[in-house]
């Protein structure tokens, strides 16, 4: 299958591997991957922030951009969820209607990693092999607003040599939340600290999620508290393989 | 109206107080534990959620015709009506009906409504003693404290402040048992329920079709309160109307499920205007806007009008679980406080409001009327950009950074220069991420971006 990746701005600037996994991964699998070099931020930070003719623009932009694909995935659910709810919701309350039904059209067909591995395009075994204990943190995006349910947990359960061990109040949010991390840095912080002492009881090495900004927050709290605990995307395990 | 102080600077101090954190993770938690399983024994619960949803869409789409419809049959069941447009004219109404009676010391029904208005400190102003009769909102009032949650007022004290409290106020002699406490209070509660000309009691719901109100609530002072004294008053907002009789089935299963996580709440009162022999000789229902027909006008906003007050968001959000009550500045903590004092109060008296939230989702998913807060939270954030309250620097950035995103070329030298710039300047010192670094490392810089590393291939 021809899928179209979209990868989001911070994750082309800051943090490459997770998507860089995911080309491996969908390759793997045999599918054909297709990176529209037009592509820039799907404009969340503006359409969260408030700032709805900035976010407008660059929705517009990005249904310019991914508007002729089958098939969109991205590693992260956050984004995801912006194309396919915030977008049309956007277009509606400045009025547009024609622009949210065209929205709606490509929001349909946008996937985050783990709904797309275990929806369209029906992966079976992707031959990922990662030898190690790993705990899962459900990201609310992707719990609460796409509502991919246990799809991730499915998938990390099937990889070869991974342990899959259980984190207390997973479902509760690590404190990112876009500019809320700068915004009420205070809170955010105590978010974290809770986050990040649940995920070191479990005594895995890496706790994994599908959200790379979450990851960001989580990753850098890890490594201050000095636990050695790696934070990976889902991309990341999955593509894992033997021999390397 | 004056500004409330804003929600990072007010943060601190719950964040500051581990006996506060400790209390509030035990409270919610124990709360959550026993909301999850009497939800989760409801087979319709999406469908009471839904019902509930729609109903309150659906009057408050016609507001004006019901609440003329309820004020003909209280008034037809012997009550009067009054219509208060704001705080003002509400306490006034309330403070009137007192002076004609005689009434100097009067019993109450915790209430938000009247906590809104500041009904007690206007009659304390008239002369008049307002007593609250709720445990835990005596608690407060004794001490000159104030909610910090909508269902446990005092969830911020433990047994021995309040042992220590009552030491002081009403028994020098109590100990610091719960048991002790209780007694003593229900003692000293008595003797002003049985003194009381009149009482003053809020409203979880308003039946219009039979002119009804409803009061629910766990410790029976409030069935005291309204059938005790000779004259009730009952202040409620004018989003409490429900259209039927039979409507009240959809919310009486909802609320104590969502509030205290009961399948049913301990006492029930329901009473239509006056009747001889029994309960008070006069009612009096005050309506009151104070800025909810404001509400009502923003389509996407007036989604927290439907609001039953149960308190669910608060025990999901782990925003409030860190920072108490108190840092919302407002008599409505939590998530749904979040999204009401900003359209009461005037967006740009609480504009940091609509920003204390992670946007993580977890209030909607409790809230039993299906309030999207996440979604009203950022239609407020909107508000907020509109109305010029955000600072200068964060406007030119985010118009910037979207001029950026608006082409690949400008977007592509940024990465260049942000790369660069990532490993030149001593980012966790200076600007914005110096807010980040005090409690998180940056990530570590990557060899090259994503794009690099495709056109390399």
């Amino acid at each position: 299958m021809r899928v179209t990746l979209f990868v989001p701005c911070y994750a082309d600037t800051l943090a490459p591997s997770a998507a860089i996994a995911t080309v491996t991964i969908l390759e793997r699998l045999g599918h054909e991957v297709v990176y529209p070099g037009e592509q820039t931020c799907c404009g969340q930070v503006h359409g969260n922030s408030g700032y709805f003719r900035e976010a407008l623009r660059l929705a517009e932009r990005f249904v310019d951009v991914f508007g002729d694909a089958d098939l969109v995935v991205a590693p992260s659910a956050s984004c995801v969820g912006t194309v396919r709810h915030l977008y049309a919701r956007l277009a509606r309350r400045a009025g547009k209607v024609e622009l949210a039904e065209r929205f709606e059209a490509l929001g349909a067909r946008v996937f985050e990693l783990s709904e797309a591995l275990t929806g369209p395009l029906e992966a079976g075994d992707a031959g990922s092999f990662f030898p190690h204990r790993v705990t899962y943190h459900p990201t609310c995006h992707s719990l609460r607003a796409l509502r991919v349910g246990g799809a991730p947990q499915r998938l990390l359960e099937a990889v070869e040599g991974l342990e899959l061990v259980p984190l207390r109040r997973a479902e509760e949010c690590c404190g990112f939340g876009g500019t809320f991390a700068v915004k009420n840095a205070d809170t955010s912080a105590a978010m974290l600290a809770d986050k990040v002492a649940a995920i070191e009881e479990t005594g895995a090495e890496a706790c994994v999620a599908v959200d790379g900004s979450c990851l960001l927050q989580i990753g850098g709290g890890l490594a201050r508290s000095g636990s050695g605990v790696q934070a990976l995307h889902l991309a990341e395990v999955l593509a894992g393989a033997r021999g390397e | 109206m004056t500004a409330i102080r804003p929600f990072p600077e007010a943060a601190r101090e719950g964040l500051a107080n581990p006996q506060l954190r400790a209390n509030l993770a035990r409270a919610t938690g124990t709360i959550r534990g026993k909301r999850r399983a009497v939800v989760e024994e409801t087979p319709d619960w999406e469908e009471l959620r839904e019902a509930g949803r729609a109903i309150k869409a659906r009057t408050l789409a016609a507001l004006d015709e019901h609440l003329v419809v309820l004020e003909r049959a209280v008034e037809s069941a012997g009550g009067k009506v009054w219509w208060a447009r704001d705080a003002a004219e509400a306490n006034e109404a309330v403070s009137q009906i007192a002076r004609e009676h005689g009434a100097t010391e009067i019993v109450k029904v915790k209430s938000l409504t009247t906590d809104e208005l500041g009904l007690n400190e206007y009659l304390a102003g008239h002369g008049i003693e307002a007593v609250e009769t709720d445990l835990a909102e005596l608690i407060l009032q004794l001490d000159g404290d104030w909610s910090s949650h909508i269902l446990v007022p005092a969830l911020h004290r433990n047994r021995h402040e309040i042992g220590e409290l009552f030491r002081r106020t009403i028994d020098r002699e109590v100990g610091d048992e719960p048991a002790a406490l209780a007694e003593v209070a229900r003692t000293y509660l008595r003797k002003k329920f049985l003194a009381a000309r009149m009482g003053v009691s809020g409203a979880n719901f308003l039946v219009a079709e039979t002119g009804t109100a409803v009061v629910v609530e766990s410790e029976g002072n409030g069935r005291m309160c309204t059938t005790l004294p000779p004259v009730l008053v009952t202040v409620a907002g004018i989003e409490k109307v429900i259209p039927r009789w039979n409507d009240l089935e959809v919310f009486l299963q909802l609320l104590p499920r969502s509030s205290t996580g009961e399948r049913m709440n301990p006492y029930t009162s329901l009473w239509s205007g006056t009747r001889a022999g029994e309960g008070p000789r006069e009612f009096h229902l005050v309506l009151v806007d104070n800025g909810r027909t404001r509400v009502l006008a923003d389509e996407v906003g007036r989604g927290a009008l439907a609001c039953i007050r149960c308190s669910a968001c608060l025990n999901v959000c782990p925003v409030y679980e860190r920072t108490g009550g108190h840092a919302y500045g407002s008599i409505y903590p939590g998530p749904i406080g979040a999204i009401l004092t900003p359209q009461l109060v005037g967006i740009e008296n609480a504009p940091t409001l609509p920003y204390a939230s992670s946007l993580c989702g977890a209030c909607y998913e409790a809230c039993p009327v299906k309030i999207d807060i996440p979604d009203i939270l950022v239609h407020l954030r909107g508000r907020a950009v509109e109305a010029g309250v955000e600072p200068a620097s964060e406007r030119l950035a985010m118009r910037g950074l979207a001029r950026t995103f608006a082409s690949r070329r400008a977007y592509e030298s940024a990465q260049r220069l942000g790369r660069g710039a990532l490993r030149l300047v001593p980012w966790a010192r200076v600007g914005p991420l110096r807010a980040w670094a005090r409690a998180r490392d940056l990530p570590s810089q990557q060899p090259r971006t994503f794009r690099g590393w495709w056109r390399a291939r």
